[in-house]
């Protein structure tokens, strides 16, 4: 390459001062640490996953004593959370535009659904069927709910102060950008939850 | 002075390779997979020496070639020399070579690693069973009658395969006898399997290969080839129980035995011990170790190891019987009629 | 180095100028402003002088195993103190030496290479130096007290686990291993975000110097293999402290579940500890040769396919647990294609060399050393990925000496090396030549003493982990010669840091460039001030202090008044955005210590997670909570239209 004349020539004398001091998704850094974590967590998401095929290939029966999770409040929490995906890109959208009371009325769904989903979650642990110190079984279902509900916990949390923030702060574009970046994260929560969720909950079903 | 090291670390491995006769070694092989595995370390050798010698030497040429090296200040190079293309040829070459050693190595491996998963017909079977820190060795037989349990000791006939079954009762431990066959794990939950088949007579030491806690290092055992008769006669032995102590001393001492904490764990067939906590010692007398190879099994040792078991082997779960010298010498003499 | 010298830079500013930049990133005086520094480099030497003191101690135990060895029957450790202090020296070496210290060079060198003014985040940066440090004393206290691991670095179940790991030891191992991985993990996260966005305008993927390429690789790979470990770890200390089953196989578990898990990190781990180091000898050997490196994409390529191909190896530490034999032979043929990247940058360095004209300065000689080590080290390797011949070497000193020729000689030689040729850069002091050439000679030929016998050893028959051996095994003699040879490395470690001591308060001036090298960190000053580069610094070839005629151009703009980087575009690195850059904070420091409670807390009593989660949400709280916004303090126009921003 430095053989060629330069692919993508700086102009000679730019003032940086005239740079924009904030800007949405790649242009800013708190989108890229937001990356970053998804894949060191995806990774764990997937490690998790292979665990709980691993154990379950080498059980003679799943769940290996007792019943499987009940379906109904995990497929309630499934399609509430790909449900709340579409207020979520509302709220990208209304963020990305900077429209201030979109953003705020769209945020406070977001949250509000984001609790709820909490809430089931809550219920699901009741109607796993199952302990963490039952058997093997009972503590990978354990790990893997458990892994995507702190997700939940830290995405509510996320939420729901920048949302609080909307109303109390002034709203520069970096917390614009925030917002999208959390609605981001916030489909990144719910897009894990699909294997999650046909591991917990139709895995023991399909097994011998 | 690197030049001076090399030729002292081939001067080592030249004596390694050649002074490799030895009980628990890999370059003398006395079984059909510790020999075909050794094609493998031979072949590896060659095809890696020569890899490394070409390293060397491009390492070398390269120094000697600089002979004025440069000074601080000196214009460098540019990255597009007139040697470029000729650099730029020698990689592909040298690449094309290195695929070519591997495509050699992947083959030669596969190749054998078949081999090792092959049994001969009519296998003996035996089971061992890997604990913190002994063996626990079961020949397994068609009648009940033919069975029997004996530990720390493996006799092989020779030139017949045998196929042991690989348990552990605790923690993972691995089954090595070097001179016979690679290793193979013993893993608590799952059942492994290695085979072997002897060819040459002789007496082997193996050695416990993955950390097990506190007394890895004094968990062997030893594996005797014997001729098929003298193999048959040993078997037949086994399976009888202990025979009764004559002599006065070894009388009083088969009753210390058995009144004391002894029988908590160990078993002599043929006797009220029966125990299955530590090594079976109905046949301890004919065998050539202790304690898990930590001792020769003669008198003084044999004092020496029930008078204090944590001084030889500090962490044994053999705790330290308070015998008088009386009581000590009678059951090390009774102890000793097991033959 | 003098005032003048400093003006004569490039990259510097007028002197009123510099002032007002000098008293915008400086540390507060003190002890406070040592609490909450956020300086990218003085975080990076608490990295590297902790790493090395980590070295000194994992060292001195090798000292006393070496010294129980060296004689059949030895009663000099007992097996309790001899089994506790391998697994110190490993866990030591792998989460409290090697992979920190990687990240320490990486975090210092990595902003000044590619011409910015500090890291993407400097408060996590802080934060996960606290964390490598609290769980470092962690470990090391418990092993002063007796309650050390004692279950090699590997912590295999069941031994580890709840029926046979009694008291904390194994507790300690496990909780050791969240520490260090979340810290490293941090780390990563920053350095792969200041590698893609803050690189100096101009500066394109295209024409990152190999180190940061081999730092970027390794941040990536410390991102997707470290949560295995972290899972494996947490797995263990579940089973131990709240009953769960997940190796216990009575209740359906798995024994080698652990080993998958283990090894799907523990072999990426061995490249994320030396790929650094290639990097270095990358930098090095351009240097030295004053030739830039011969065939850079073959190179990088390289480098990118071995942490791809890295986590698709793991088996190949399985292959003695009785797996079926087909599957095997496909780890066998994987293991052996990393000799492939491996042998093309062999390739590439030597071609520099013979192409270029090596001055044989210390930095040089132990890239040499490097290449003698390293390359026997990778075919011994090739040896260990035939299934059957690993069945024989596995678990023996074969494998030992296999691994300190790739770890030794893959980083730790390239890191003495790597510190030796910075260090100017570091101090503004030259280390002394001749006492360099000394430490390089005495650990070269005590390294290879020490552990090339140890290749016969393993075959003949010695097994690893041993606290002691027979005298009729016939190991003593060898034994004794690799004891010499350790004492004789020993040596040569001692006269490198007497070295590095002496020099850091005498060495002769360094200047900002003492080896006439090509990369962006020598149009620093040597050392750097606390913001780097005054002006920014414009990138128009990979070798920027090299060409141009020794001009190198550079940008004005960025505020002298606050904190602020320039972000660039991610491939092109074109100016994009002015971003603020935090100030010391407290913060770090707080969630570190509220994290490191939780952590050993939770190995008395799981409820201590719960309740510890409280400060610990306190303190990120603090950290996170909204200050002025950057574009409002350098008075940036808020009502730049969307398009311009998106």
């Amino acid at each position: 390459m430095s053989r060629r004349p330069a692919a993508a020539a700086v102009p000679a004398g730019q003032d940086l001062s005239l740079l924009p001091a904030a800007g949405f998704s790649a242009h800013g850094l708190w989108y890229w640490a937001g990356l970053a974590f998804m894949l060191m967590e995806g990774s764990a998401f997937a490690l998790a996953c292979a665990a709980y095929v691993y154990l379950m290939n080498s059980a003679d029966q799943w769940p290996l004593e007792g019943r499987a999770p009940a379906l109904s409040w995990g497929t309630a929490q499934t399609v509430l959370l790909l449900g709340s995906l579409v207020p979520t890109w509302f709220l990208a959208r209304a963020a990305l535009r900077r429209d201030l009371k979109a953003t705020q009325g769209w945020g406070v769904l977001v949250a509000a659904l984001n609790a709820l989903a909490l809430v089931i979650r809550a219920v699901e642990f009741l109607h796993l069927n199952t302990r963490w110190d039952s058997d093997a079984y009972g503590s990978i279902t354990w790990t893997l709910i458990l892994l995507h509900t702190v997700h939940l916990i830290t995405d509510f949390v996320d939420t729901f102060f920048l949302t609080v923030f909307l109303f109390t702060h002034p709203v520069p574009t970096e917390r614009f950008s925030d917002v999208q970046d959390d609605a981001l994260y916030w489909a990144y929560v719910v897009f894990t939850w699909l294997p999650l969720y046909l591991l917990i909950y139709w895995a023991p079903r399909w097994a011998p | 002075m690197p030049r001076r090291a090399q030729l002292v670390a081939l001067l080592v491995l030249g004596g390694g390779v050649a002074g490799c006769s030895g009980v628990q070694t890999a370059l003398d092989p006395a079984a059909d997979q510790a020999a075909s595995i050794e094609v493998i370390w031979r072949t590896m050798l060659v095809v890696c020496g020569v890899m490394y010698l070409l390293v060397l030497g491009f390492l070398a040429w390269a120094l000697w070639r600089a002979r004025r090296p440069a000074a601080v200040d000196d214009a460098p190079l540019p990255a597009e020399t007139a040697a470029e293309p000729a650099l730029a040829r020698g990689l592909t070459g040298w690449v094309a070579l290195i695929v070519a050693g591997l495509l050699v190595l992947t083959t030669v491996s596969f190749l054998v690693d078949r081999s090792l998963a092959e049994v001969g017909p009519d296998p003996l079977k035996i089971k061992v069973t890997a604990n913190q820190w002994w063996w626990q060795v079961e020949y397994e037989g068609d009648a009940p009658t033919d069975r029997f349990t004996t530990a720390n000791e493996l006799h092989l006939p020779l030139n017949r395969p045998a196929v042991i079954e690989l348990h552990a009762a605790d923690v993972i431990h691995s089954f090595w006898v070097p001179n016979l066959s690679g290793k193979t794990d013993l893993i608590p939950g799952r059942t492994n399997y290695m085979a072997v088949t002897p060819r040459r007579l002789g007496a082997f030491r193996g050695q416990c290969a993955e950390f097990c806690g506190f007394e890895h290092a004094k968990m062997a055992f030893d594996v005797v080839v014997d001729p098929p008769r003298t193999f048959e006669a040993w078997r037949r032995h086994q399976i009888q129980s202990a025979s009764d102590p004559v002599t006065a001393e070894a009388v009083y001492g088969k009753q210390v035995f058995t009144s004391q904490a002894c029988v908590m764990c160990h078993r002599i067939q043929g006797t009220d011990a029966g125990a299955t906590v530590g090594p079976d010692l109905t046949h301890l007398a004919s065998r050539s170790h202790i304690a898990a190879g930590a001792l020769p099994n003669d008198t003084g040792d044999l004092q020496a190891w029930i008078a204090d078991p944590q001084g030889v082997k500090p962490g044994t779960a053999m705790p330290r019987v308070a015998l008088n010298s009386g009581q000590l010498n009678a059951v090390v003499d009774y102890l000793e009629t097991l033959k | 180095m003098s005032a003048a010298d400093a003006s004569a830079l490039p990259t510097a500013l007028p002197a009123e100028e510099d002032v007002r930049l000098t008293r915008t990133w400086a540390t507060p005086p003190g002890f406070w402003g040592w609490l909450t520094t956020v300086d990218q480099k003085q975080i990076a030497r608490r990295y590297v002088v902790t790493g090395l003191v980590f070295f000194a101690l994992a060292g001195l135990l090798a000292a006393a195993m070496r010294a129980q060895l060296s004689r059949p029957d030895n009663h000099l450790l007992s097996p309790d103190r001899y089994n506790q202090i391998f697994t110190m020296h490993g866990s030591t070496m792998m989460f409290l030496f090697a992979v920190p210290i990687m990240e320490g060079m990486g975090l210092y060198l990595v902003p000044l290479m590619i011409g910015a003014r500090t890291m993407a985040f400097p408060r996590l940066n802080a934060m996960s130096y606290w964390m490598y440090l609290a769980g470092g004393i962690f470990l090391w206290t418990a092993f002063i007290l007796n309650v050390g691991p004692d279950i090699g670095w590997f912590g295999y179940v069941p031994l580890s686990g709840p029926e046979y790991g009694i008291g904390k030891r194994a507790d300690v191992w496990a909780q050791m291993i969240t520490f260090t991985e979340v810290a490293a993990m941090a780390a990563a996260a920053s350095t792969a975000t200041s590698i893609f966005k803050m690189r100096a305008p101009g500066m394109t993927l295209a024409r990152m110097p190999i180190f940061v390429w081999a730092m970027l690789t390794t941040a990536f790979m410390i991102m997707l293999a470290m949560p295995a470990v972290m899972l494996a770890s947490s797995f263990l200390i579940s089973d131990r402290l709240i009953g769960t089953h997940f190796y216990n196989y009575a209740e359906g578990g798995s024994v080698l579940l652990f080993q998958h898990l283990f090894w799907f990190f523990g072999h990426p781990e061995v490249y994320i500890i030396f790929i650094p180091g290639l990097g270095m000898v990358s930098e090095i050997t351009q240097t030295f040769c004053r030739r830039p490196v011969f065939g850079y994409p073959a190179v990088v390529l390289s480098m990118l396919a071995t942490g791809f191909l890295a986590f698709g190896l793991w088996v190949h530490h399985m292959f003695a647990t009785g797996l079926p034999h087909m599957g095997d032979s496909f780890y066998t043929a994987a293991s052996m294609t990393i000799a492939i990247p491996s042998g093309v940058q062999i390739f590439c360095w030597l071609a520099t060399m013979w192409d270029g004209k090596p001055r044989l300065a210390p930095p040089m000689l132990w890239v040499i050393g490097f290449v003698i080590t390293f390359v026997l080290g990778g075919l011994s390797g090739v040896m260990l990925a035939s299934v059957p011949l690993d069945t024989q070497v596995h678990d023996t000193y074969f494998v030992v000496a296999h691994f300190h020729y790739v770890l030794i000689g893959g980083a730790v030689f390239p890191l003495l090396g790597g510190i030796y040729y910075w260090f100017p850069k570091a101090t503004g002091r030259m280390l002394n030549e001749a006492a360099g050439k000394w430490s390089f000679w005495l650990v070269f030929l005590g390294f290879h003493t020490a552990f090339f016998p140890m290749h016969i050893l393993g075959l003949w028959g010695m097994p690893r982990r041993v606290w002691t051996y027979p005298a009729d095994m016939g190991w003593g003699a060898l034994n004794l010669t690799s004891t010499i040879g350790a004492y004789i490395l020993a040596a040569g470690v001692l006269v490198y840091v007497l070295n590095l001591i002496v020099s850091y308060r005498r060495g002769a001036p360094a200047g900002p460039n003492p080896w006439g090298a090509s990369g962006l960190e020598w149009a620093a000053a040597s050392p750097p001030p606390s913001y780097n580069f005054g002006l920014t610094p414009v990138v128009e070839s990979r070798h920027p202090l090299w060409t141009g005629g020794g001009r190198l151009p550079t940008l004005t703009g960025l505020s002298l008044d606050h904190r602020e980087v320039l972000l660039t575009t991610v491939t092109d690195a074109r100016p994009d955005l002015r971003h603020g850059s935090p100030s010391p904070s407290i913060w770090p420091l707080l969630t570190a210590v509220a994290v490191s409670a939780l952590f050993i807390g939770s190995i008395f009593d799981e409820w201590w997670i719960v309740w510890l989660s409280i400060p610990f949400a306190l303190a990120v709280l603090g950290w996170f909570w909204p200050r002025k916004s950057h574009g409002k303090k350098v008075g940036a126009p808020d009502e730049t239209p969307p398009g311009a921003l998106a």
